[in-house]
Order: C-alpha cells, then structure tokens, then sequence
C-alpha cells in the first residue's frame, strides 16, 4: 500500500531519516557487524593482538558441555514458561470473556504485573521463597520437600519458570482476551443451536479460531523468555547454583564479563542473532498471512 | 454470550479470583516486608497483615538508601529510572515519527532500503549485541552518562512501524486539502499529522515509558558510578551482597517504589497501553 | 474569474497505462461543466491534473490565459471539494474554513469577515465551533463547500461531492449546489458517475470512457442526440434498449422483419448491412398511430415503479423494456404492440458504434 498524495524534496526526506539512521547504525549495525567480525578472531592471553581463527570460536563452543547445558535450559526454560503462561492466562481470558458484571475491572488487575520489571518480578519471587526466610518456604518445608532454591538446580529452575510465568500472564491475558471478543458471537451461536455444549464449542469453534493469537503468542513467549528474562534470571540465581540455570543469553553476558572471552562471547551472540532472526521471520510468516485473510 | 447460567458464572468468578490473587500476593508481601523491621523479616515468620515500620522503612529508602551495599538514597535511584524511561520514551516518538513522514510521504532514492535499515533492527535485541555495543558507548565516552543510557535504546523499529501504519490510515485527501489550501510539508507535519497523531504518541509513550523504566541488562552494564544507577539495578545490588547483610524491608520497600510508576501508568492509562501493546505487535 | 482550457491532456501512469488519452475541452468563464463516466473512464485523473494533484503527462492546462501545468495546486486558484469531504478532523468548522487563507496570510479580521459570510450562505453558522466528527453527512458537506467559497477561487473543483450522502439529502444537496454556484457565477467542474446529478447540474456536459470524451454539449444535446452507443446506453434511466437490425433503404430500416421508419438517418447506407437501433423506453408507446411503425414485444414481467411501470420482455429476440404510465397498459399482457415515433429512433454502427444520422 502506498500514498497517492506525497510531498517532493531532494533534502528533506533524508534530514528526516538522518536521526533514526544514525543512531541504528552506530548503535546497532556497527556492534552487530563486530559481533560478527570478533566471533572470528581470538585474542592472545594478554588481549594484545588477535588473530583470524575462521570458525574455531564455534568449534570450540559447540565441544563446551555447559553450552550444551544453556541450550538445554533455554529450551527447558522456554518451553515452560510459555506453556504454563499461555494456558493460564487462556482460561482466565475464557473467564473474562463471559460478559461478567465487574468485567473490566477483573481486567485490569489482572494486567498490571505487564509493568513490573522483570528483575523486580525476580525479586518479589525469590522474596516469597527465600530458603530460610519466605513466607510460603515453611509450607513447603512441612510437606516434607528440602526446598532451597539457592542449592537445588531444579528448584531454582522451577522458581524461575513461575516469576517468568507470573509476568508473563498479563500480556497473553490481554492478546487471548482481544482475540475471543474478535470471534463473531453468531459463529459460537450457531454452534450452540447445532447441539454443541460449552466444552465442545470451546474445542471445535472457539479454540481453531483463536489459533493465530496461540501462534503468534507462542512466538512472542519464547522471544520473550530468551532476552526479557535476562533480569529474573540475574536477580533470581544469577545463572546458579553451578550454571543450573544458565541460559544462551545469560551465558553471553556472563562469560563476557566474568571470562573476558571476546571472541567466544562474540561466536554465541552471532548464533542468537541467527535464532532471533529465525524466530522472527516464523512470525512475518505468520503476519503475512495474516493480512491475506 | 448463549447461556449464562448461574452456576457457571460463579465458577468464571472463581477463577478469576484466584487469578487475581496469585497475581497480587507476590506484591502484597512485598508491600507487608515494606512495613516490618528486618527482625521481623528475616526470622521467617512475617505476619501477613501489615506492620509499623512504614515511614520508618520508606523515609530511609528513599533518603538513606541501603547502608550496606548501594549506600545511594532510592529516590536518586528513582530520578535517574524517570529521565531514563523519559528520554527513551520521547527520543523514541521523536526520532521515529519524523523517519516514518519520510518514508511515507516523500518518494526518494534509497527509500526502501532505509526502511529495510530500519525495520532489520526488529531482529537485533540489545541482548545480543551487548559487548560491541558497550564498547562503542564507551569510546564515545558516554559511560556512566544519561545520553550513554538513553541513545542505544531509542533506535528501534517499532516507532516508526507504528507511526507508520498509523499514517497509512490517513486519508490521502486530507493531504490534498492540506496542498490546495497552501501548506507544504513542514505546515502538513505541523497542523495536521502531528494534531491526528496525538493518541498514537501517548499509546507509544505509555509503553516505552514502561520499557525504559524497567531496563535492566544495558544499565547494568554501562553505569559504574552509585549516583547514576537505576532503581531495578539498585534493587538487585541490594540482596546479591551476602545474605545476611541483606536489608530485605529497604531492598522490599525499595521493590514498591520501583513498581509504582509503571504501574500507575497502567492502570491510569489503561486504554492507550493496550492500544500500544496491541498495535506495536502489528 | 476564469475559465479553464484542456489541451490534448494526458495522463500515463507508471507501467505505461493511459489513463486520460489526450482530451481537449474549452470551459466557458461562469459555467457549470459535468464530467460524467463510469468508474475508471479518466474522469477523476482529468479533475486531479486541473486541480494539480497529478502531474500532466501531456497538453496543457490552462485556468484564464495561465498555463498551470507546473503550478502548484496551491498557486493555481482553485478550490476543490473532495468525494469523502477531507475535513482536517482536529480543526472546528471555523478553523478548517480558515485555514487556507491563514496559510496564505489573510489578516485576521477579513478572514473573520469571509468565514462568517459562507457560514451565512451555507446556514452553519451555529456550529462554527464544532468539530467535523460532530456533524452529519450533510453538515460536513456544507463545511467542505464553505472551505472552497471563503477562498473565493478562480474555479471550483467536485470530485463526486455528494456520493457519500444518503439518496434523499443528495437531491437536496444537488440543488443547493447549483443555486450557489448561479449566485456566486464561478466556473466549476464537477465529477461524478451518476448521470441524473450529471443532467440536473450541468451546462455543459461531458461524457468520458475509457480515458477519452465521448461526446460534449448541453444536457438535453447528449439525451436527444447521442453521439455513440455508450453515450446512449450511459445517458438515460432506464437505458436505452438496442436492437440489431438491418438497413432497407432511405429513412427505412428493420428489426426481426419488422419496418421501422426513420428521421434521422445517414444517407447512403447500404441496404442489407446491419445496423443498430437505439430506443429510449420512455419514448415507445403501446398502441399503433398514424405515421408511426409498430413493434411486436413479448412481456416477461413488470416492474412497479409506483407512477410507472416497466415492462421487460423482449423484441426480435433482444432484451426489450418499455416504460408506461401505471394504468396505461394491463399489468398482465403477455404481447405487445409498440407504435414507435420515426423522431425518436437512434441509429448506430455495429463496428464503430458512431451515431448514424444526418451529417
């Protein structure tokens, strides 16, 4: 689609761009390309010289275990995240969607934690179930589970999963929510006249339809638990205990910082890059047709 | 909806329920540790209705600040979060409304490919391209600076794809009219599109204000000095020093203060945020 | 005031289509000229390259002795309303009236002076301070048309100003527009597809197909004499019927063996070659008379129009309908006699589809 009324100037239209242009590729083109051009290099010891090694940066990543391991728990991580967030914020859209009295205000305190940030969500979760001093830990403790998140991996993956998760619910809420009131109540209405019962219009009318909202959010999910999570992640376990909860992204970070290891840094920004760019295009795909409905 | 029998509502009820209890109780103990002593806190054993240590706990937070680690008043904190989630939420309405009038209203070489430029940057989260990127801040000596902060995050698509589209819906006749009654492209700009694209700019503001307020990773990395730390940074500095040593009523208190603005946003501004959140996800 | 001079205007769009293949065309100071079309005929593109809001592919325009073709639409002393009315929806009435002359560095108090004389003209003075999205249809025309009087133009411009109106304020609105443009006497041209708003309005009317004028001159010129088939057919409701027939001599042709005379006919035309025979069905009648040829039809069903009738059927094998007085004619004949008023017949050519009467 493009205008039919337009202006005309030679300058103009560039000194409008200039700003967003130069800011996207210092801030943006210049470090991706160095990602790129680093993940190819190796530093000596003393991170004086550096040398062409091709791709021995991914080489060696890919003959890492705990990459392996960041891959395992990003996909671990991932999965349950937008699983338990999608289900959970379906049925409560369900609910919601019901023309109940008090609608709209059940709507909006279920919206907020959107604007909570997600170190901070990180912080109220790991507050809740400090080891020794969260306030549900003792119930836990009583049912007879040595909880401890700061020690037990698992634990502390599936504290993760819920402070991510509890975020999380608030934007699927608010996308399954728009795409119920989207579906034309007569299509439901028909279904009902043909003898469908509540479960089975959800079933067979109500949930096909509601397939590219499920779509596009299970994208966004799993966008979001790669890099929005860098912040719970931080400030839940800090990758820990013993890189148990260390993801693709988090490793990045950490092994730049802690390590100094540009290059292989470097390797595993590219192939986020590649992942993102990946995940991406799923979703133009999806947008695409989308349009041509 | 074609039945709403009783029962059933109550059960929709239900859960809605305890939907919106498991969504605030995480911050309802934040609020109780806010309004105890850290004896209270720390012996495991908070009551759950709350306590005495209020004014006490916020006058601290926000003037002292943490005595132990951060050793900054929050409210410093919270001023530098505000200009931060400022900047980026206006730099970016800015930058991208003006690139978007030229990409839809003028015709010129290179046209699509600054587009391209710029809708690439969808794919490239700040995440994956950290160290360059701090690298690059830092040769321009912008470490530990409000425009260090502010700039690398203002780049991004969505503005522009967002006024954009929002553009699009304009009626080629209004600039017709407009050209017929002598205004040209700044007057255009000037009385008609930036008046249309009021509610545009504000659902864009609300959710860039939320996203600058709650930076976490690119804060964290560029600023070395206390007094230019973020709230969510200072928060997190507060329970990672040893346990111990952790002043959970200040770090929780501190957790309040850092949810209340966007929060508020939210709530107050309820129908520009989804407008945003739904639109930018075109 | 001025009036407007087309020459071998063209308009090719990128890809190499013609969408206006050189029209030429003298608009008279003071008139009212209709450009009337089906969608897509280069009606629309005429009227955007005059108003300047296309560029002109060939010819040259010109408003009074200018020639504007490199003019911009805002140098060009124009005014044009727009099919969807283009109200900047952020200004009240007052400011969108003004906002022209703000630009053009009217002082204030004469653009005080000019708004509140066209809200006068127009009766909308009582929402000069309303927002466009508060009016209805009609009101919002009224705003468009009071932004094209307060400047007060060289020429107006309407690009189908009245389609977005329901049927009965479009009548009223038709005849609003005309009185004004009778008082105010400035040149105007107005498009539209519909033929009734383009015979009411019209001095000078101009039909257009296919990027080309098919035929120009005064509304009753192109009903009483149309220059082509599609004239015929597009002038006229219900349309004209055609018949194929066949030429029998001078002033005689016929249709399915059935002689039918004719005033105005070409002389010359070979007997035995075919031909087309046009006929309003407003001007067949029931019946036989004096000097008058007689059709047979064969009625399928009629179509109540309150105070009259349309009967369909069909003559010599083609699509027939008559229009009658209700009464005039039982509702429930099967056959009919036509008389047919030699006057009244239209002849065509099959291949060129150019009218064939006397040169």
């Amino acid at each position: 689609m493009e205008k039919r009324a337009l202006f005309s100037s030679k300058f103009l239209p560039y000194m409008l761009l200039l700003p967003q242009l130069a800011i996207t590729i210092i801030f943006f083109y210049l470090p991706a390309s160095q990602a790129i051009w680093q993940s190819f290099l190796m530093e000596d010891a003393f991170g004086l010289s550096s040398e062409f090694v091709g791709f021995e940066n991914y080489r060696y990543l890919f003959q890492q275990p705990e990459y392996y391991r960041a891959m395992v728990n990003t996909a671990v991580f991932s999965t349950a995240v937008a699983v338990l967030s999608l289900a959970c914020s379906l049925l409560l859209a369900t609910q919601a969607d019901k023309n109940l009295r008090g609608g709209e205000a059940y709507k909006t305190l279920l919206i907020w934690p959107y604007a909570v940030a997600p170190a901070i969500a990180g912080v109220l979760w790991i507050f809740m179930f400090h080891p020794s001093l969260g306030t549900l830990t003792r119930p836990i403790r009583a049912v007879g589970i040595d909880w401890n998140p700061l020690l037990n991996g698992d634990h502390a993956m599936l504290l993760l999963v819920l402070s991510a998760t509890w975020k999380q619910i608030s934007y699927n809420f608010l996308f399954f929510l728009a795409g119920l009131q989207s579906i034309p109540k007569s299509v439901i209405e028909a279904a009902a006249i043909d003898g469908a019962g509540p479960l089975r219009r959800f079933w067979t009318i109500i949930f096909p339809l509601l397939s590219p909202t499920t779509f596009f959010l299970i994208v966004v999910n799993i966008v979001y638990v790669f890099f929005d999570t860098f912040g719970i992640i931080d400030a839940v376990t800090g990758g820990g205990p013993a890189g148990q909860t260390t993801t693709l992204v988090y490793k990045v970070y950490a092994d730049g910082r802690l390590g100094g290891d540009l290059g292989g840094s470097a390797a595993q920004s590219v192939i986020l890059m590649v992942i993102v760019i990946g995940l991406t295009a799923i979703q133009f795909k999806y947008v695409e047709r989308k349009v041509q409905y | 909806m074609v039945e709403s029998r009783r029962y059933r509502n109550i059960v929709a009820y239900l859960v809605l329920l305890v939907g919106v209890v498991i969504v605030a109780f995480p911050v309802y103990l934040a609020i109780l540790a806010s309004t105890f002593d850290a004896a209270t806190i720390i012996n495991g054993n908070m009551p759950l209705i709350p306590g005495d240590q209020a004014d006490e706990n916020y006058y601290r937070t926000i003037f002292v600040g943490a005595s132990s680690s951060t050793r900054e008043p929050v409210g410093t904190m919270m001023l530098n979060s505000f200009i931060m989630a400022m900047g980026i939420a206006v730099g970016k309405i800015l930058i991208s409304i003006l690139s978007a009038f030229a990409v839809v209203y003028f015709r010129f070489p290179l046209r699509m490919t600054a587009f391209w430029v710029i809708f690439i940057t969808l794919m490239l989260p700040v995440e994956v391209r950290i160290y360059p990127t701090y690298k690059i801040v830092a040769d321009l000596g912008l470490l530990d600076t409000y425009t260090g902060l502010i700039l690398p995050l203002i780049a991004s698509a969505t503005g522009t794809l967002l006024f954009r589209q929002f553009f699009m819906t304009i009626p080629d006749e209004l600039l017709e009219a407009s050209k017929i009654d002598g205004a040209g492209a700044f007057r255009f700009f000037k009385d008609t599109l930036i008046p249309l694209s009021i509610t545009t700019m504000a659902a864009l503001f609300v959710i860039q204000f939320i996203y600058g307020w709650n930076q976490y990773l690119w804060p964290l990395l560029i600023t070395t000095k206390s007094s230019m730390q973020t709230i969510v940074i200072g928060i997190k500095k507060m329970i990672t020093t040893q346990d111990a040593l952790t002043e959970w009523q200040i770090a929780m208190t501190t957790a309040v203060l850092a949810m209340v603005p966007p929060v508020l946003v939210v709530i107050f501004m309820q129908r520009l945020f989804v407008k945003g959140l739904v639109e930018t996800e075109k | 005031m001025a009036g407007v001079t087309l020459d071998t205007v063209r308009k090719v769009y990128a890809g190499n289509v013609e969408a206006v293949k050189g029209v030429s065309l003298g608009i008279e100071d003071g008139s009212f000229c209709v450009l009337v079309g089906p969608s897509g005929c280069g009606k629309s593109t005429l009227l955007r390259m005059i108003a300047g809001l296309e560029t002109i592919s060939g010819g040259t325009v010109k408003i009074g002795d200018r020639v504007v073709n490199q003019i911009e639409p805002a140098d060009r002393d124009i005014a044009m309303v727009f099919q969807n009315y283009a109200l900047y929806p952020h200004m009240s009435v007052y400011d969108n009236m003004a906002y022209g002359l703000k630009n053009r560095g009217t002082p204030k108090d004469e653009i005080e002076k000019r708004v509140k004389e066209a809200a006068r003209i127009l009766a909308i003075e009582s929402f000069l301070e309303r927002k466009p999205r508060a009016l209805s249809g009609g009101q919002r025309q009224r705003v468009a048309m009071g932004r094209a009087i307060v400047r007060k133009p060289q020429v107006f411009l309407f690009d189908e100003p009245l389609s977005n109106l329901d049927a009965k304020l479009r009548v009223q609105m038709r005849v609003e527009i005309k009185r004004l443009q009778r008082a105010l006497g400035v040149t105007s041209i107005y498009v539209t597809h519909d033929q009734v708003e383009a015979m009411t309005l019209s001095d000078k009317l101009v039909v257009m197909s296919g990027g080309q004028i098919e035929q120009v001159g005064t509304p009753s010129d192109v009903y009483r004499r149309p220059e082509t088939r599609f004239v015929a057919t597009f002038i006229g409701s219900p349309p004209m019927n055609i018949l194929p027939g066949k030429v029998e001599g001078p002033g005689r042709v016929s249709v399915g063996g059935q002689m039918i005379q004719v005033t105005d006919m070409r002389d010359g035309l070979a007997p035995g070659s075919a031909i087309e025979v046009g006929l309003r069905p407003e001007d067949v009648q029931a019946g036989t008379g004096a000097g008058f040829s007689a059709l047979t039809m064969d009625v399928d069903f009629v179509e109540e129009l309150g105070a009259t009738q349309l009967f369909h059927g069909k003559v010599a094998g083609a699509e027939f309908v008559v229009q009658a007085s209700t009464g005039q004619i039982p509702a429930d004949t099967r056959s009919l006699t036509l008389s047919i008023d030699p006057s009244n017949v239209h002849l065509f050519d099959p291949q060129t589809t150019k009218r064939l009467g006397r040169v």
